[in-house]
């Protein structure tokens, strides 16, 4: 006995057509976001460029100094030379506007539905699962219908980079203002508080050391992505990494690699220090 | 008009609370009601706060005092029941309104002090005003006016953070006191504090509300400081009212089993009055008596001092076993010479503090009133300790000597008995 043949379900065909569909109609909306957005990415990558390098490696190193403290303002310092060095300059400022252009959309999209969520249990319910699905579908299928809505480039990989990247922005904003401790919230309420009142006065400011975190986690994911973006044009450091890939230069793949990782580094302590700042201050 | 009258107030927790509420009526038990899926807060409370008065309301960890006095400005909404105050169902209230009874009427201090860590101690105390939409120059005025007023003066720029406990609760005090609201709710404001800060807020809060005449629900676990603190109070127990009254009612007459084991444990030292342990003075000594009478009135009740009172009961002093026997020898005519100040006390002193005098004074310790001068009796050191030792709480102390027996009672009958 042979056991019935069920028809295989259609999924990959019909998320094709879906897509399709939307290209269609939707495209003319999609690109011209693309050409705004690329265009800014542009004129920043175009505006850090026109700076000296030793100009924006000192405005880092004072920003670091501000936010982190001397040791980080050093080591940001050395570390940001070293790619002068490389020669790898050009490619760090294009990944970093990526990198800026990207987190700043996460965080755009994420705070605010972070808040949503937190506040109602209903929105809570809906985004989680939206947020495992943005977090575990493999990054490089974004790329793929990002092509044909956004078309090849920065603009793309930011779309992509902000996909994968603003789940973190959204969870911890949801956990730091569900963990605001219960009788603080009592106080709140007790003398008044309109909801307005209540979360700009006293939910955000407490979970700001948490929100913090996942920016700096937005940040970390979106740098992570850069390689990923450079498959479609993104060019910068994950341009570097992927030419080194197609000649088999294990050299050069390296050296692009450590830029990254030195990149990250600065970008991870100052942040970092931001939400801990606030955090002793208790 | 009370200032807070709250009438068979009902909460019941859980998604269906009418269903609870059915329950309740029904007379089914807390824990069935519990096994069913609602919770009991409180259930069928009934009592009223005078203005200007220090309401303590007692009971242990979940006996529903803490979702009672949350019901007061509806951090907890109500099941069942209505709240006035100043005559207003703030049960019936629209948002609007409520919002405003909580920022200008009503401020609540929390056990755990509830500071906002990223503020200043000024703009945590000054954070009811700033609800309010007050201007940050006004504001950060009046709220150093509360922080001085609670002992804070020179922290103003710290962050709670760097406080010790109980000047953390200071400032949760400040804050409340700010907004100025004739309603104080102290929900175990003081329980997170080591004993001896704790003594020290609450003879501060007692300073405060004789200045300020707030009005006060004060929430507590502790006997020792219901009965310090409470004009009247309230016991509680499994969401009910178990008794209200004053505290020496409550020592004296307990409603019930539960509150006499409570009553057990009370440091009555601290609380009872030298009223408590008044005894009749049912032979005493006039001025015009000569030595020969007082010696023999001592004689006769095996005395070692006697008091002199005048007709009216006017306290003079008193006089010794060794001084008359002294003017009996001399031949003295009149004992005015005898007559010796004592250390009188008040009938509002304190046990402990009668203990002291008593340990400093060989005979026993006349109580007179302060305004009238009338000696209302005696205090003994058999009598303390009979106060003491002898439960008020095992029932009603019909024998002499020592119960609490009101001092015009006492009056009345050590004058029955030596006229």
């Amino acid at each position: 006995m042979t056991l019935p043949v069920i028809p295989k379900f259609p999924l990959a065909r019909l998320l094709d057509v879906g897509l399709n569909w939307l290209t269609l109609h939707l495209a003319f909306i999609t690109r011209a976001v693309a050409s705004v957005v690329g265009g800014i990415i542009d004129g920043i990558t175009a505006g850090l460029t026109w700076l000296p390098p030793w100009a924006l490696i000192v405005i880092v190193g004072l920003l670091a100094w501000r936010a982190a403290g001397r040791r980080v303002a050093i080591w940001s310092v050395l570390g940001l030379a070293f790619l002068w060095n490389l020669r790898l300059w050009d490619a760090t400022v294009s990944t970093f506007t990526l990198v800026l252009i990207s987190t700043l959309i996460a965080v755009g999209i994420g705070l605010p539905i972070g808040i949503a969520a937190a506040l109602s249990k209903r929105t809570g319910k809906v985004v989680m699962p939206v947020l495992d699905f943005m977090q575990t579908m493999p990054a490089f299928v974004y790329l793929i219908p990002a092509i044909p809505f956004f078309g090849l480039g920065a603009v793309s990989a930011s779309v992509a980079t902000v996909i994968f990247s603003t789940p973190p922005a959204i969870r911890l904003t949801i956990l730091g203002i569900n963990q605001v401790p219960h009788d603080l919230i009592e106080a709140a309420d007790a003398f008044g508080s309109t909801r307005r009142q209540k979360l700009f006065k006293v939910q955000l400011p407490m979970a700001l050391p948490t929100i913090m975190a996942g920016v700096n986690q937005t940040i970390m994911l979106a740098l992570s992505m850069v390689v990923i973006a450079a498959m479609i044009g993104a060019g910068g450091l994950g341009g570097e990494v992927w030419r080194a890939i197609q000649r088999l230069e294990p050299g050069k793949g390296f050296t692009a690699g450590i830029a990254i990782v030195i990149l990250a580094m600065v970008l991870d302590r100052i942040t970092q220090r931001i939400g801990r700042r606030k955090e002793v201050a208790r | 008009m009370s200032k807070i009258r709250v009438e068979k107030l009902t909460k019941i927790f859980g998604s269906h609370p009418h269903e609870g509420l059915r329950m309740l009526d029904a007379g089914k038990s807390n824990q069935e009601i519990r096994a069913a899926g609602h919770a009991v807060g409180c259930a069928n409370v009934c009592f009223d706060v005078e203005e200007g008065e220090l309401l303590v309301v007692m009971g242990l960890s979940g006996s529903g005092k803490s979702t009672l006095i949350r019901c007061l400005n509806l951090l907890n909404s109500v099941t069942r029941g209505h709240v006035y105050v100043d005559g207003e169902d703030i049960t019936a209230y629209s948002t609007k309104q409520l919002l405003e009874y909580r920022r200008r009427k009503i401020s609540m201090v929390f056990q755990h002090f509830a500071l906002f860590p990223y503020r200043t101690i000024t703009d945590n105390a000054a954070y009811g005003l700033e609800v309010q939409g007050v201007n940050a120059d006004q504001r950060r005025q009046r709220a150093r006016e509360a922080l001085q007023l609670v002992g804070l003066k020179g922290w103003e720029d710290a962050y709670p953070g760097q406080l010790s406990g109980g000047m953390q609760q200071r400032v949760g005090l400040a804050r409340a006191l700010a907004v100025k609201s004739d309603i104080l709710l102290m929900d175990e404001a003081f329980s997170a504090l080591d004993p001896l800060i704790r003594r020290d807020m609450q003879h501060e809060l007692v300073q405060l509300q004789q200045r300020m005449k707030k009005t006060i629900v004060f929430i507590t676990h502790d006997l020792d400081e219901a009965l310090q603190l409470g004009d009247r109070i309230v016991l509680m127990k499994d969401g009910r009212v178990v008794q209200f009254g004053t505290p020496e009612d409550i020592l004296n007459n307990p409603a019930n089993a539960y509150v006499e084991r409570f009553v057990e444990h009370v440091d009555l030292s601290r609380v009872l009055t030298a009223r408590a342990a008044l005894t009749r003075a049912r032979v005493v000594a006039y001025p015009k008596d000569g030595p020969r009478t007082v010696l023999h009135k001592m004689n006769e009740e095996n005395f070692t001092s006697i008091i002199v009172v005048e007709r009216d009961y006017t306290f003079r002093g008193t006089i010794s076993l060794d001084a008359a026997e002294q003017a009996v020898r001399d031949g003295a005519r009149n004992i005015e010479g005898l007559i010796e100040r004592t250390p009188a006390i008040g009938p509002d002193t304190q046990l402990t503090k009668v203990i002291n005098a008593l340990a400093a004074w060989p005979y026993s310790l006349p109580v007179v009133d302060e305004t009238s001068g009338e000696c209302l009796g005696v205090v003994t050191r058999t009598g303390v300790i009979n106060v003491l030792a002898d439960n008020p709480a095992s029932g009603k102390q019909a024998d002499d000597p020592g119960p609490p027996a009101a001092a015009t009672h006492t009056a009345a009958v050590a004058r029955g008995v030596s006229a």
